[in-house]
């Protein structure tokens, strides 16, 4: 089980084929190699947050904006316009901007986008008189030296200053 | 609801990539072998079946919208009607249970329930890409989506309430790529240790990459019938069948994001979703310890839809003590931490005590090397057939390849099909297959039953 780990990057770069071999007789064809041609898909989607618009609004005025329903009084620390409790319609409030880490990872692989970014450190965060979470990235902790002593800790919001409206526009670091 | 038999299932190789087969050669790989199990003839087949539920979870990994079409033709199952159904993980063993519906209803007396993925036609990070779109694109996949990190945050917090390890997890990769070794169709068979997994390269901590499920390409097809349309298969083939019968199915769900999971207290718990089992005085204790040292229901470390699925699975079946009363179970380890979580909803053991149960050989099988050890014996075997870590997830096709090696323990065929006996388990009544989807958001619970001796070879 002790395999080499690959070592040499893989990429799609290749040869441009022109040509491509057949034999006289078709009877030979059915063991032939596949053939496998490479085609990019580009798109770039129109999203609209919707319902959910406000909390990025917030983002970028430097708020954390969840949501409280006004029938249960359940509070969303990740907005939602319905209540998930009991069917409700949710205001919008301003959230802490310091909680805890409820949970993390760090990350030392991960989806194309964000691979330039690993290791990275993903975690929920709770908060005081808020029932739900909050995923989130927190910088300022050592990605190579992961205990589950970061669960609890206390952690603070910081905001981009030039807003992307993304959820990334937030990020957490311990106070 | 009639009753509804499984009579007969194939499963293609599963490797990282099959470039030699598109997705319907690797259907009907599946379907061949369906069908020579049963002893039809592919024009005779084709006769037989009523329709089809097509089981496929990605669009984006073939860029090929209606897949499911292109497969009912490739099969010459055309005209009969046919869907696709999916969710995530478990899109797989939803179709099973679709399948079932379409029988159990009287719509169909033959059924067949097929599914794939071809998951190679994009690099490993695209593929994690297109999976992590199943979660939240606006609050979820832009802060660094990637799957394994979403489980590796579950379990972080699975260690933090329950004192849950990283060995006890890594003890679930070395059961399943040693059950694997004797599993041909498994795409990693391994002799590995707890030391191997530790040692592997870490991808989201404390997750290695044997911790983990690798992206596949294959697929799997399975066969249901009422008893009148087993009478009719019977009937063409001139064999007696062994009855295995789908005694119950059950379906829960959770919310997509895990930060929107609640945090209950004990008396919900109990009354909404702690199990028959748990509801005596000793269970009950150990709950209110659990509570009192801070555990809610189901937070990031359980998975209420598996509870669930398995709760409705168990009462339909009457089944009261699931370890007991089960005589192997197939569920969905895409993760090592995800099988300790789920013996844990599925009720094999209380909440808390899926990591001892993980080293306690109690779901490991008599008679396979492990390399290690136990302090106590088989009595119920999980993920025999290696599971999803060593025999790969080709999304569509995963929750089906458990159906048929399910269904092949229970016609006692484990040895037949797989050139030896070593993984089947001796005796195999009944069993059950559990899938599951994204961050646990679709679990399904069937359980299968073999009927008196039935016909077994
Ligand atoms: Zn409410």
């Amino acid at each position: 089980m002790s395999k080499q780990e690959r070592t040499v990057e893989e990429s799609m770069e290749g040869a441009v084929v022109y040509n491509v071999p057949i034999p006289k007789d078709l009877k030979d064809m059915d063991g032939m190699a596949p053939i496998i041609v490479k085609s990019p898909y580009q798109v770039d989607y129109i999203h609209s947050y919707g319902q959910d618009s406000p909390f990025f609004a917030g983002l970028a005025n430097k708020r954390l904006l969840g949501t409280h329903c006004t029938s249960c009084g359940y509070t969303f620390a990740t907005p939602r316009k319905a209540c998930m409790e009991c069917g409700g319609v949710c205001e919008w409030v301003e959230l802490p901007q310091e909680g805890r880490m409820h949970s993390f990872t760090v990350c030392h692989f991960g989806s194309e986008e964000f691979l330039p970014e690993c290791p990275y450190v993903l975690a929920l965060v709770e908060f005081d008189g808020v029932n739900s979470l909050f995923l989130t990235r927190v910088v300022g902790l050592d990605p190579t030296a992961p205990s589950l002593d970061w669960i609890g800790m206390k952690v603070k919001a910081r905001f981009r200053r030039l807003s992307r409206l993304k959820p990334t526009d937030v990020w957490f670091e311990p106070v | 609801m009639r009753p509804v038999y499984v009579l007969s299932g194939g499963v293609s190789k599963f490797a990282k990539a099959r470039p030699d087969k598109t997705f319907q050669g690797l259907v009907k790989e599946a379907w061949d072998e369906s069908i020579a199990d049963l002893g039809l003839e592919p024009k005779q087949a084709i006769e037989l079946v009523d329709g089809s539920v097509a089981s496929y979870f990605s669009d984006h990994f073939q860029r090929q919208l209606m897949s499911g079409i292109m497969a009912q033709d490739y099969l010459g199952l055309v005209p009969k009607p046919s869907h696709r159904v999916e969710g995530g993980g478990a899109t797989g063993g939803l179709c099973f249970q679709e399948a079932w519906k379409s029988v159990a209803s009287g719509s169909m007396e033959v059924c067949v329930a097929y599914g794939f993925e071809t998951m190679s036609h994009v690099q490993t990070w695209k593929g994690n890409e297109f999976i992590a779109l199943a979660s939240d694109v606006s609050f979820d996949y832009p802060v660094g989506g990637f799957y394994s990190g979403y489980y590796a945050m579950m379990v972080v917090r699975h260690m933090q309430e329950f004192g849950t390890t990283v060995e006890q997890m890594a003890m679930v990769s070395v059961k399943n790529h040693r059950n694997a070794l004797h599993n041909p169709y498994a795409q990693k068979r391994m002799a590995i240790t707890v030391e191997d997994v530790r040692r592997s390269p870490m991808v989201a901590w404390p997750l290695t990459r044997l911790d983990i499920c690798t992206m596949s390409d294959g697929a799997a097809a399975m066969w249901l019938a009422s008893e009148e349309g087993l009478a009719r298969i019977e009937k063409a083939t001139g064999r007696r069948l062994p009855r295995v019968k789908v005694a119950s199915i059950g379906r829960g769900t959770d919310a997509m994001r895990m930060s929107d999971r609640p945090h209950l207290d004990l008396d919900t718990f109990t009354a909404k979703y702690a199990l028959p089992i748990e509801q005596d005085a000793a269970s009950r204790s150990y709950y209110r310890d659990l509570w009192e040292r801070g555990a809610r229901y189901p937070g990031i470390h359980s998975f209420r839809a598996g509870r669930m699925a398995s709760k409705q699975a168990y009462e339909r079946a009457g089944i009261q003590d699931p370890m007991k009363q089960l005589d192997f179970v197939e569920l969905h380890d895409a993760y090592t931490s995800s099988e300790i979580q789920t013996y844990e909803d599925m009720g094999l053991c209380r909440y808390g005590e899926g990591g001892p149960l993980a080293v306690s050989g109690r779901t490991f099988l008599p008679g396979i090397d492990y390399g290690v050890g136990f302090p106590a014996a088989s009595e119920c075997p999980v993920n025999p057939s290696g599971g999803l870590i060593a025999c790969g997830h080709p999304v569509g096709a995963t929750g089906l390849m458990q159906g048929v090696f399910a269904l092949w323990q229970l016609q006692g065929t484990i040895g037949r099909h797989f050139g030896n006996p070593r993984l089947q388990v001796a005796n195999a009544r009944r069993g059950a297959i559990h899938s599951h989807a994204g961050t646990g958001t679709y679990v399904t619970v069937s359980i299968l039953e073999r009927e008196g001796q039935g016909g077994t070879p």
